[in-house]
């Protein structure tokens, strides 16, 4: 730090394009010229100190800090710097991440492409029978309407396969949904902050467990207690009411997770104005902080179905194997889901470019619509549910 | 307003001796003041102080605070708000609460005015309809959005909104309304929206006012509280601040002849 005394003469008067500005002689006067001088040579003022009678006065100044300055250097006119300069490491990471996210986008097209094209052989194939597929139209029509799969026989209907695949998604989700939301309600708004910290990395860990260990856990225990409350003679030990369940305690920790989110998201601006309002817990809960939580659950919600949808290893080990068409639907009976088809069908010897190995693309392909609709369906519900608080 | 002396007029609600504790920490020490009926309090005082402690102690909003505890007795028509047999809930019934930011629910306008009475049990399509009116237009709002009562409340302006949300505590007609630095967020004209409001509620409410600025304590309170911050070395060298009551007095007094040296030069803008 450098001192500098300046002896100024009271009455000095600052002059301006030949005008007297003012005089010196007041004190904030020379403050405020001390600042413009500071300003114009880079020095900081610290502290300026004197009597104001003689006006003779010590100033304290700091130059600017080095590295500061030097990275923020006047260029040789002594203008500040602020031109474009160039930045590759910048430009590096923009195409890096554009390339991560060309990858992603490219990789997902080619699954459907490859899905779309096989599938379209598929219903563009002329069966030995031929009476069966005459023409795209008829096939597709008979893929979405048909009851029967076997392929064997030439019959392709969807139906048995899509009638399984929404029975387990359909049981799955009466066990995860409420169960999920009770879970995450407890946890955000009941649960002390230790318990929550305690029993949300449980959740999550859960939601980790591979879904064989649950398939598993289908055959030895959920199939064994549906049968010994509703009796041997219903409960078949293949069936999809022990799927459906199992695969609900699966998606259940992802539903009860993301929902909790979902609601602790809520801002407490607004519990504390139903409170303030003379609501109770309960009604706080229900009529604001769910609501304002909506878009989120349902997100959560859908996120589950979709899993349901595509879950596989569970329904392959529990369901059963074997396309089954039932109507009234029967929950105790043996039938395979799309995904449950497509992995006993594949895991077997394929030949590549027969029927059969196309008509797995098909399904693959009708699948993959479905859970594309799913997600347009949450998209559409979260935004008109929605009660968005800011 | 200069006639009138401390004691004066019924009181709706007395405080006696409050501490309020966070997690075992002192945050306000003993205050006693009333709270007189049909009248404006201000709360004043340096951030810290615990004005807002005390105002959310007074409808036992605190109780929501995980920790927050509090000592001594807030009187409320005989009754200590804090006594076993009381519920929090209709506490908060009868003293409602406007907040510092405005915080409508994100519902229709019609729906955020609508919730409490929803809650006490009216389902009358009617007397909801006549309520709504009532409270938009009591808090000066029903001319800004009369036509469309089903527009979000968020899709209000900030003064919009924290008229809305004075409306929604009023639509219950609490006894007393806790007001936190209702100002804060809005600009000259809203504020002074919301302050002929005040004045115009005054007549049929009691209410308490947290501000941070003195002219508007000045304009609108007939009482004035200021708060002021105690502070103790604690062993270790740690600082521990607590607020405490510095001054209680009829707001012309308490601005024109304060009796400490604390409360003058604060009100002077000197800190705080
Ligand atoms: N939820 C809380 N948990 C713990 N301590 C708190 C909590 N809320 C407030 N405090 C503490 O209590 C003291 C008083 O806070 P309070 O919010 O009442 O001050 P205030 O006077 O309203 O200040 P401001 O003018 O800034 O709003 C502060 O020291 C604060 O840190
Ligand atoms: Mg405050």
């Amino acid at each position: 730090m450098k001192r500098y005394a300046l002896n100024l003469h009271p009455n000095t008067f600052v002059r301006y394009q030949n005008r007297n500005l003012f005089s010196l002689y007041q004190w904030s006067t020379l403050k405020c010229l001390l600042n413009i001088v500071c300003d114009n040579t880079g020095l900081t003022p610290i502290h300026i100190r004197g009597q104001k009678q003689d006006m003779a006065t010590t100033i304290e100044v700091k130059r600017k800090n080095g590295a500061i300055e030097a990275a923020l250097a006047n260029d040789a006119s002594g203008r500040p710097r602020i031109e474009k300069r160039g930045r590759p490491f910048d430009d590096f990471m923009r195409y890096l991440l554009l390339a991560c996210g060309t990858i992603s986008v490219l990789t997902t097209l080619g699954i459907v492409w490859v899905l779309g094209s096989e599938a379209l052989a598929f219903f563009t194939s002329v069966n030995d029978q031929g009476n069966v597929f005459s023409t795209v139209l008829g096939n597709l029509g008979n893929f979405l309407t048909g009851t029967q799969w076997q392929p064997g026989a030439g019959l392709f209907g969807i139906w048995p396969l899509l009638e399984a695949t929404l029975m387990t998604s359909f049981m799955a989700m009466l066990v995860a949904v409420p169960l999920g939301l009770g879970a995450a309600v407890y946890l955000s708004e009941y649960a002390s902050q230790r318990t929550r910290s305690t029993l949300k990395p449980v959740l999550e860990v859960l939601a980790g467990i591979p879904t064989v260990v649950y398939g598993y856990f289908a055959i030895t225990f959920m199939t064994p207690l549906l049968q010994g409350v509703f009796g041997r003679d219903t409960v078949q030990f293949y069936n999809t009411a022990s799927a459906g369940l199992v695969m609900g305690i699966m998606i259940l920790p992802t539903i009860a997770s993301m929902s909790e989110d979902a609601l602790t998201a809520v801002p407490r601006a607004l519990r504390e104005a139903s409170y303030g309002l003379g609501a109770t817990k309960f009604e706080t809960i229900s009529k604001v902080v769910i609501p304002a939580g909506l878009s989120g659950i349902l997100a959560a919600a859908i996120v589950g179905i979709s899993r349901a949808v595509g879950e596989t290893m569970i329904v392959a080990l529990a369901a059963g194997a074997g396309p089954r068409f039932s109507f009234p639907p029967d929950f105790f009976v043996a039938a395979e889901t799309m995904t449950g088809h497509i992995a006993r069908i594949s895991g077997g010897d394929l030949s590549y470019g027969s029927i059969d190995y196309q008509s797995l693309f098909a399904i693959g392909l009708a699948l993959f619509i479905f859970t594309l609709l799913l997600n347009m369906l949450s998209r559409y519900v979260t935004n008109r549910f929605r009660e968005a608080y800011q | 307003m200069t006639s009138m002396t401390l004691g004066s007029g019924a009181t709706a609600i007395d405080l006696k001796h409050v501490k309020v504790f966070y997690s075992d920490k002192l945050a306000v020490d003993d205050v006693s003041i009333p709270i007189y009926k049909n009248k404006i309090t201000a709360f004043i005082g340096p951030s810290g102080c615990g004005k807002s402690t005390v105002l959310r102690a007074i409808n036992r909003m605190n109780d929501l605070i995980p920790g927050a505890r509090v000592e001594g007795e807030i009187n409320y028509h005989g009754k200590n708000l804090y006594g076993k047999e009381v519920d929090p809930v209709e506490v908060r019934r009868r003293i409602g609460m406007v907040f510092q930011k405005p915080n409508p629910f994100p519902k229709s306008i019609y729906d955020n005015v609508a919730y409490g009475p929803r809650l006490l049990g009216v389902t009358d399509k009617r007397t909801l309809d006549e309520i709504v009116e009532r409270s938009i237009k009591g808090s000066f709002l029903w001319d800004e959005v009369k036509g469309d009562l089903k527009k979000s409340g968020l899709a209000l302006s900030g003064g919009q909104q924290q008229r809305l949300c004075i409306a929604r505590t009023i639509a219950i007609e609490p006894d007393v309304i806790l007001m936190d630095e209702p100002c804060s967020a809005l600009d000259p004209i809203a504020t002074q929206a919301i302050e002929e409001l005040m004045k115009e509620l005054v007549k049929s409410y009691t209410i308490v006012i947290v501000t941070h600025n003195m002219q508007q304590a000045q304009r609108v309170s007939d009482f004035t509280a200021f708060y002021s911050i105690r502070k103790a070395e604690e062993t270790g060298g740690q600082e521990r601040r607590w607020g405490v009551l510095g001054e209680f007095a009829p707001t012309e007094q308490l601005f024109s002849n304060p009796k400490s040296e604390e409360t003058e030069r604060y009100i002077r803008g000197e800190f705080g």
